[in-house]
């Protein structure tokens, strides 16, 4: 089966300093993958790479099979790959309800359409309207999303990645800095968006990453050391040496 | 999670919601109308329909503006370089109508001056709008320069140091209807007004209005969800300079002249000024603006000679203490019109406002008279300030306007934090909401 | 020809200095502050028509000292009470308020000084001729001029390489958030380079309102030029704004000397123009008359290929 995403003897240096060693990653469609590592291994870095806000040293990146090395980030995202940012990235001065929409409308085919009128599409507004119930902030549709509390921006960053419906989704870090509870609603909220579609997270939570994942990619000093099945990274003793520490047990 | 309302509600709440919606929306537009079409039978001085042409044509030209700035994001110091150049293909259009026989009445002039406006945006926008912030606002400074330079080069289209003239009586007529005197051309200058403002509304409404907003917010983000920025931009820069050529347009029909000044950066430094002074964040605001401002210029310059001081003076205090604008000010008290407590904000309103006052009488009598003093008219000794003669080469008027300035300045310490309590007190959120 | 080209390239290296001498005012300020000045002409012009005003009752020398202090001191205060309060509306709000500046410095200069030019003349004891070469003269002037644009360039690289204040400019050049965590007092370092850059432009303007003209049109006639030379050479970089300043100087200077004509290049590389009339302005169009447009056109082409500048390492 063609990987939903495959990087091949990827390298990335910023100047002289190498990041990105030399990573071979194929993510199978319809599996929610995370990838995991220490602080420095170059995650961000490889979701820039593969979303195109960074372009390749050397190496290929591919997209169901189509090679999308050097693509601008929007080329990659209207073939079906969305990504969430770890520092919130939305639209400040825009409301709830309009960062979502702007989510949707190059998906619904309005491109760079003057001549409709957006408040008047029946398939966005109604597509927006499932997306906020799904984030639960219909309540909230018409606040600028500059003065959302915390958790409802990660939430809204959420919904403006899936808005479009790509099946290919990658997160970066989508609990950082929340409670418990947070935590919990997020990764249900995880789980519901991404139903049926592939998904790639980077996740420092380990109980976020052993709940959602399918399979497990680790990424030390740049290179993927283990690319296995949750049960199996567990016992990983090179996983455990670079990043999980030493076994405690049973969890 | 909530568990959503049933389907069959939602359609019917939906309609009625949309059809009061809808007069909602028209509402204000045919208010507008109402008003430009009384204006002049409510303003009867001679003076008023010319200074009416001229804020009309700034509207379009501000509002145009505006479709860069407040809703792209963009910085331009050339953009009168599209009004001009609309203005001056409409004025060589007019001048085909009346002497070779196109087929142009005045009342479509405009529409040309739009598509100058339009090609030439559609040309410079290719290059310019590849970048933005710093360097877009660097290029447009460089293509305004260029165009303001090249107008001394290209004398036919142009017209060298004169400009060009063109004669809208020479024109064909539609339906019968000429434009000789200036109070037909207000109406059309009103029609073209509204036509131009809903068009512009409407635009910023439509899918590439809103994400002319989302990149203006976070470029970055708009091209992870599918947007070049540098396209959505392109499209806002062209259709700014279509309405900036229908600006330009309507130029030509009312003055019936177009110089190279009308292009250089002077004319783009006032859509600027005018812009951002009525307060770029909302729609209204570049209307207040240039309205504002062609009012200070007209009838301040038939007062004093340094009116462009307290112009310049009126800027840096929106840029410094106001940055929303009047428009924006304004807005910020609509949560307390809502919940109706604007009236405890009167009295420190007023006391602040006329302490105010007072402190510029007291600084625009010394600015006066250093003007008086330094443009050495040494044959008149006293001048006309405030309804009072005063002779600025004494000690007397010097020590009595320091001695308001001051005053006004005191008692503005005293008054404006007071205001600003009864602003905050006014949008406290009440106990139990 | 000879003559010319001897003489477009000394007006040209002094012209180019002087763009230098503003441009590297601007240079540090952008380098540091990430702000392009738009007023920053406008210091310039002040210090031109102090420099008048103090030459009257002090003499061209002392002028020459204080007019540029007062000039810095104006510069200070701006951002001081004005510019830091914008500083975190971001960096189009700066741009609109040093707009503002400038508008505003223009008007107060008309207003205290008038609109007519003001006759500031070259000092008598420098009104001489230097050298005669080639039939035309060279006043000395000009080399005093080009003197004073050197002992700057030296006195701007010495401090920026061998003393600790210049060190601490280097860094905030690239990395200001670095060095405000190293715990210097960084609103202090913008407020005094910002004062800096303001007397540089003033004493351009003090030694160049002789030959340039003093009148309150001086700064937008220079102000576009040195944002272009900035511009070119690329933000941040003082030697790109040196390689720009001299290149935009002789290459200007060489120009306004040509009186050829564009059709007279185009016959002379071999391709004959054209008798039609639409196209006839641009044929008899001079190689003189393009000159004021070459900076803007040199502009476009930079920002398009190479938005960072020739030397530079930042855009915005």
């Amino acid at each position: 089966m063609t990987p939903a995403i495959e990087l091949v003897d990827v390298h990335k240096a910023f100047g002289a300093t190498p990041i990105i060693r030399g990573v071979n990653l194929a993510i199978e469609p319809g599996t929610r993958q995370a990838l995991i590592g220490p602080n420095g291994a170059g995650k961000s870095t490889l979701f820039n790479l593969v979303t195109g806000k960074y372009p390749v040293s050397s190496g290929r990146i591919r997209l169901r099979g189509e090679d999308i090395t050097g693509r601008r980030p929007y080329e990659i995202n209207r073939r079906g790959l969305s990504r969430s940012f770890q520092v919130t990235n939305i639209f400040p001065r825009l409301s709830v309800f309009e960062n979502v929409r702007c989510g949707v409308l190059w998906s619904l085919g309005y491109r760079y359409s003057f001549w409709h009128r957006a408040d008047n599409a029946r398939e966005v507004q109604a597509r927006t309207e499932a997306v906020l119930e799904q984030l639960n902030l219909t309540g909230r549709r018409h606040v600028p999303a500059g003065v959302l509390s915390y958790a409802e921006q990660r939430a809204l960053e959420i919904g403006i990645t899936i808005a479009g419906g790509s099946d290919i989704v990658l997160l970066d870090e989508p609990t950082s800095g929340m409670s418990r509870s947070e935590t919990e609603h997020v990764v249900q909220l995880i789980r519901q968006v991404t139903a049926g579609k592939t998904l790639l997270m980077v996740e420092h939570d380990m109980g976020v990453v052993f709940d959602l994942a399918d399979r497990i990619a680790v990424l030390v000093y740049g290179e993927v050391i283990a690319h296995d099945a949750p049960e199996r990274i567990r016992a990983n003793p090179a996983v455990q040496e670079a990043y999980l520490g030493l076994p405690q047990g049973v969890a | 999670m909530s568990t959503p309302a049933p389907a069959t509600a939602r359609p019917l709440a939906v309609g009625r919601v949309a059809r009061t919606g809808r007069l909602r929306a028209y509402a204000p537009w045919l208010a507008a109308a109402v008003v430009l079409v009384a204006l002049p039978h409510v303003i009867r001085t001679p003076v008023a329909v010319p200074i009416m042409n001229q804020m009309g044509i700034a509207i379009v030209f501000a509002l145009s503006y505006n479709m860069l700035l407040g809703q792209g994001g963009m910085l331009s110091f050339g953009h009168a370089v599209y009004f001009g150049l609309g203005g001056f293909i409409a004025a060589h259009a007019l001048n085909l109508a009346g002497r070779d026989g196109l087929y142009l009445p005045v009342p479509l002039v405009p529409l040309v001056g739009g598509l100058g406006g339009l090609l030439c945006a559609v040309v410079f926008g290719s290059f310019s709008t590849m970048r933005a912030g710093t360097v877009f606002a660097m290029i447009s400074l460089g293509v305004g320069e260029l165009m303001a330079a090249s107008s001394l080069i290209f004398d036919r289209f142009f017209g060298g140091e004169e400009g060009i003239t063109t004669n809208r009586a020479k024109a064909p007529l539609l339906f019968g209807l000429s434009f000789t005197r200036d109070g037909e051309v207000y109406y059309l200058i009103a029609f073209w007004v509204l036509v131009a403002a809903a068009a512009m509304h409407a635009f910023s409404r439509t899918p590439i209005g809103r994400m002319a907003n989302a990149v203006r917010d976070n470029p970055e983000r708009a091209e992870f969800i599918g947007y070049s920025q540098r396209s959505v931009r392109y499209v806002s820069f062209c259709a700014a300079g279509l309405f900036a050529g229908v600006g330009g347009g309507l130029f030509a029909v009312n003055y019936e002249i177009l110089t190279a000044e009308n292009m250089g950066l002077t004319a783009s430094g006032a859509v600027l000024l005018m812009a951002y002074i009525g307060g770029v964040g909302t729609f209204m605001g570049p209307v207040i603006g240039a309205v504002v401002f062609t009012f200070l210029q007209s009838m301040l310059s038939d007062y004093t000679g340094i009116w462009l001081l307290y112009l310049g003076v009126l800027f840096l205090a929106t840029v410094l203490f106001v940055p929303t604008g009047l428009a924006g000010f304004l807005l910020l008290h609509a949560p307390a019109w809502r919940t109706r407590r604007l009236a405890g904000l009167i009295g420190p309103y007023l006391a602040a406002a006329a302490v105010a006052l007072v402190a510029a009488a007291g600084v625009v009598g010394l600015l006066e008279m250093v003007h008086f003093v330094a443009s050495a008219e040494t044959t008149r000794v006293t001048k006309r300030l405030f309804w009072v003669s005063v002779a600025p080469r004494t000690l007397t008027p010097w020590l009595g306007f320091a001695a308001l300035a001051v005053a006004g300045g005191l008692g503005l310490r005293w008054a404006a934090p007071r205001a600003a309590a009864a602003f905050a007190e006014a949008n406290r959120p009440e106990p139990g909401r | 020809m000879l003559q010319i080209a001897f003489f477009s390239v000394l007006n040209g290296l002094v012209y180019g200095m002087l763009l230098f001498m503003l441009s590297s005012g601007l240079t540090l300020i952008f380098g540091m502050m990430g702000v392009l000045n738009f007023a920053h002409a406008g210091f310039y012009m002040l210090g031109a028509y102090f420099a008048y005003s103090l030459g009257l009752y002090l003499g061209f020398w002392p002028a020459l000292v204080l007019a540029p202090l007062l000039a810095g001191v104006a510069g200070a205060a701006v951002e001081r009470f004005g510019l830091r309060r914008v500083h975190r509306f971001g960096h189009v709000a700066e741009l609109i308020f040093t707009f503002g500046v400038a508008l505003l410095i223009e008007e107060a200069v008309a207003l205290l000084w008038g609109r007519p030019a003001k006759t500031y003349e070259v000092p008598a004891v420098l009104d001489f001729t230097l050298f005669r070469a080639f039939g035309s003269s060279f006043p000395a002037y000009k080399a005093f001029m080009l003197l004073v644009a050197v002992a700057i360039f030296l006195f701007i690289v010495a401090i920026l390489t061998r003393t600790r204040a210049g060190l601490i400019i280097q860094a905030s050049l690239t990395h200001p958030g670095m060095v405000a965590m190293l715990g210097h007092n960084v609103p202090r370092v913008f407020m005094i380079v910002f004062g800096i850059g303001s007397a540089l432009a003033g004493l351009a303007g003090v030694i160049a309102g002789p030959v340039l003209g003093t009148f309150p049109g001086m700064a937008q006639v220079l102000g576009s030029i040195v944002f272009v030379v900035v511009v070119i050479g690329g933000l941040g970089s003082l030697t790109g704004a040196f390689a720009a300043s001299l290149l935009i100087g002789i290459v200007q200077t060489f120009a306004v000397a040509l009186d050829v004509s564009v059709g007279d290049v185009l016959m002379a590389l071999g391709t004959p123009a054209s008798a039609s009339a639409a196209l006839h302005d641009v044929w008899k169009v001079t190689v003189a008359q393009v000159a004021p447009i070459m900076p803007f056109l040199l502009l476009i082409v930079v920002l398009m290929v190479r938005p960072t500048g020739l030397f530079g390492t930042r855009e915005t």
